[in-house]
């Protein structure tokens, strides 16, 4: 794991030494809110709901027992208990008080944390495929890049007021886990004729005008990734809409350009800056890699793993759904599931990222990733040490067996906490998982993503949910609308929306003749959600959401 | 004719704890709703809202927001409104829990 440096330490340090004298002003009277309000955001603090909101940043979702037991450690001190772990790998504290934010600060820089680059209009925290470093189908770790991607961009000049937010993601698979075609810029490992580089996606986003990315570069070698990145930013930096801030993103600058207009300018830069990278930038990667170094894997017997998953029907459960293939075939991918049906999707109590960490530090060489599903993975368990794990997480209602089901829902904090929201997610999450653990059904159901959110931004990535439900506010009534068919990997596509929302009461039970009609219709039980739709299209599917105008139809 | 006006409250977060705050008669603030000044005049509303957010040490985000006289108190119109009066729905947190 990357390890702070003397500077990375003393930027922090100054850092929090500003913010601190920044937060006393502000209480003294000395800074008012206008002129307080962006500095505060520059360091992840926001006024939410019902109180200020932190949001710390875990660079391409890694963290070591450590500083989990920290995170817990400032749940329990200055919060209610608990955090929240969110669609781009960042953890937010819901209740924190202006006084202590500063405290809370150090107390992350303790443990080489901080809040910074999660709020702006600058280069936000690079997040990663969760699996990165032990997924079986990785070329390569993408999570040294990610880091020195953010080295890099942390406070770089040019890119401190740019048009709106900038968001960059990073997968070293062909299997996109990371959702690289919803962000600015997606950057992609790959191999041609022997030698890795990277296939840059540029111009996706979700929000109120979702796209999927576009191809900029099929094949860009890995040293030239820092100047074609800052060629890119700072076309889009030039170019990006100034004057309209729903306008502003690169997505919107590509869609008005063009990608080949796009491309020729991003080219045209590139070739002008890539002198001005004089090598000091691959001394760097050369420092930070070995720090992404595999961990030392023990050898030992997995006989006890497979005695457990014969005898253990829970146990074989929660493998099959939970543990995913390692690099290393004795090890498994083990996620952990902050989905207990009825729960706050996301949400962790101290206790359990107190346990969390003590299993990672026990059975899983130290290591911890949040995903953007919103769940937890301990990426490196021997296959031995498995059903200790699962023992263990069992007495923390953390054992739940549902990853990639359709309880494993992503949903954003909605109006139950977000300023911005225009209905509620978490109640409808909640309502949703438990009524398919009622039915019983979810593991028939199979692999299903549906995703929540409370308001167009799309935090909660309704748009790549093979259903996704937006949360609007119509008339001062809650209602929800349903897409489907949307898919957030390598085959990413937007979801189409029904028809008319949903109140919260006529929701579930839309939902519920909408999984009927699903497996009603699926070739075989192997045939997904998202496979059946692609095959079907959605008329049969909005025959279900809307059956009373199917018989309109049908008598006209 | 004037224009209907319907009532309404000033209300803000606190600068020091981050909470939901009410502007009362007197132009200090309360945590609850029903010590909250109900506005029926636009005028008086502008007025109330200048000053109000003039308290910078205090408040933050003034705004108007809409409100229900009932024989038994005050009621939030919009469901926002009725979040922040409470809390969350997931946890007995915030106004709620006292």
């Amino acid at each position: 794991m990357y390890k702070y440096n003397d500077f990375d330490a003393a930027f922090v340090a100054e850092r929090n030494k500003q913010f601190r004298a920044q937060v006393e002003r502000r209480i003294s009277g000395a800074l008012s809110e206008d002129e307080f309000k962006p500095l505060r955001l520059m360091n992840g603090l926001y006024l939410q709901l019902h109180a200020y909101m932190l949001r710390v940043a875990v660079p391409y979702g890694t963290l070591n027992s450590g500083q989990m037991h920290q995170l817990a450690n400032i749940a329990q001190r200055w919060d209610k208990g608990y955090g929240h772990f969110t669609t781009r790998q960042n953890i937010q504290f819901n209740w924190p008080q202006l006084p202590d934010v500063p405290d809370i600060l150090d107390a992350l820089a303790e443990v080489e944390m901080h809040a910074i680059k999660t709020s702006g209009n600058t280069v936000r925290n690079v997040t990663a495929d969760h699996l990165s470093g032990a997924a079986a189908d990785e070329l390569e770790d993408p999570r040294p890049y990610a880091e020195l991607i953010r080295q890099w961009s942390t406070d770089h000049p040019e890119f401190q007021f740019l048009p709106r937010k900038f968001k960059i993601a990073v997968s070293g698979s062909a299997h996109d886990r990371a959702v690289i075609r919803a962000h600015d810029i997606g950057l992609r490992l790959v191999e041609k004729n022997g030698d890795t580089g990277f296939e840059v996606i540029v111009g996706g986003g979700l929000g109120r005008t979702p796209m999927i990315g576009k191809i900029l570069r099929a094949f860009l070698p890995k040293a030239d990734l820092l100047p074609y990145i800052e060629a890119t930013i700072s076309v889009w930096n030039l170019l990006g809409r100034r004057d309209n801030k729903y306008k502003s993103r690169i997505k919107i600058t590509v869609h008005e350009h063009g990608i080949d207009e796009i491309s020729k300018l991003v080219e045209s830069r590139f070739k002008e800056l890539r002198p001005s990278f004089n090598g000091a930038d691959q001394s760097l990667f050369d420092h930070i890699k070995p720090a992404f170094a595999a961990p030392a894997y023990k050898q030992h017997s997995t006989e006890l793993f497979e005695q457990n998953y014969s005898n253990d029907p829970v146990f074989r459960a929660w493998v099959d759904t939970n543990v995913t293939a390692h690099q290393n075939a004795e090890y498994g991918i083990a996620t952990i599931s902050l989905k207990a049906h009825g729960q706050t999707p996301g949400d962790a109590s101290a206790e359990q990222m107190h346990l969390i960490a003590d299993l990672a530090k026990r059975y899983g060489h130290d290591e911890i990733r949040i995903s953007h599903e919103q769940n937890i993975v301990l990426p490196h368990v021997h296959k031995s040490d498995l059903p200790a794990v699962h023992a263990s997480l069992k007495t923390a209602q953390l054992a739940t067996a549902n990853i990639g089901l359709i309880s494993d829902i992503i949903a954003c904090p909605g109006m139950d906490y977000c300023a911005l929201a225009t209905a509620r997610s978490i109640p409808i999450a909640q309502q949703i998982a438990t009524r398919f653990d009622e039915l019983k059904l979810e593991h028939d159901i199979g692999e299903l993503k549906l995703k929540i959110s409370g308001c167009i931004n799309a935090c909660g990535h309704h748009h790549v949910g093979h259903i996704g439900i937006l949360g609007l506010d119509r008339a001062g009534v809650e209602n929800y609308q349903i897409t489907l068919g949307g898919d957030a990997t390598e085959t990413a596509a937007i979801g189409q929306r029904t028809g008319p929302g949903f109140s919260a009461d006529d929701l579930l039970p839309a939902l519920e003749r909408l999984i009927a009609a699903y497996l009603d219709l699926r070739s075989e039980p192997k045939e997904t959600f998202l496979q059946t739709y692609r095959r079907l299209g959605a008329t049969p599917f909005k025959a279900a959401l809307y059956p009373e105008r199917a018989v309109r139809a049908n008598a006209a | 004719m004037a224009r209907s006006f319907s009532p309404k409250i000033v209300t803000a977060n606190a600068l020091i704890e981050g909470d939901v705050i009410y502007l009362s008669a007197d132009d200090t603030w309360t945590r609850d709703l029903q010590f909250a000044d109900v506005i029926t005049d636009e005028a008086d509303a502008d007025v109330r809202l200048i000053s109000a957010a003039s308290q910078t040490s205090v408040a933050v985000g003034v705004y108007l927001a809409d409100i229900e006289i009932h024989p038994d108190g005050l009621k939030t119109k919009h469901f926002r409104e009725e979040f922040r009066k409470l809390g969350p729905s997931n946890y007995f947190h915030g106004k709620q829990a006292g």
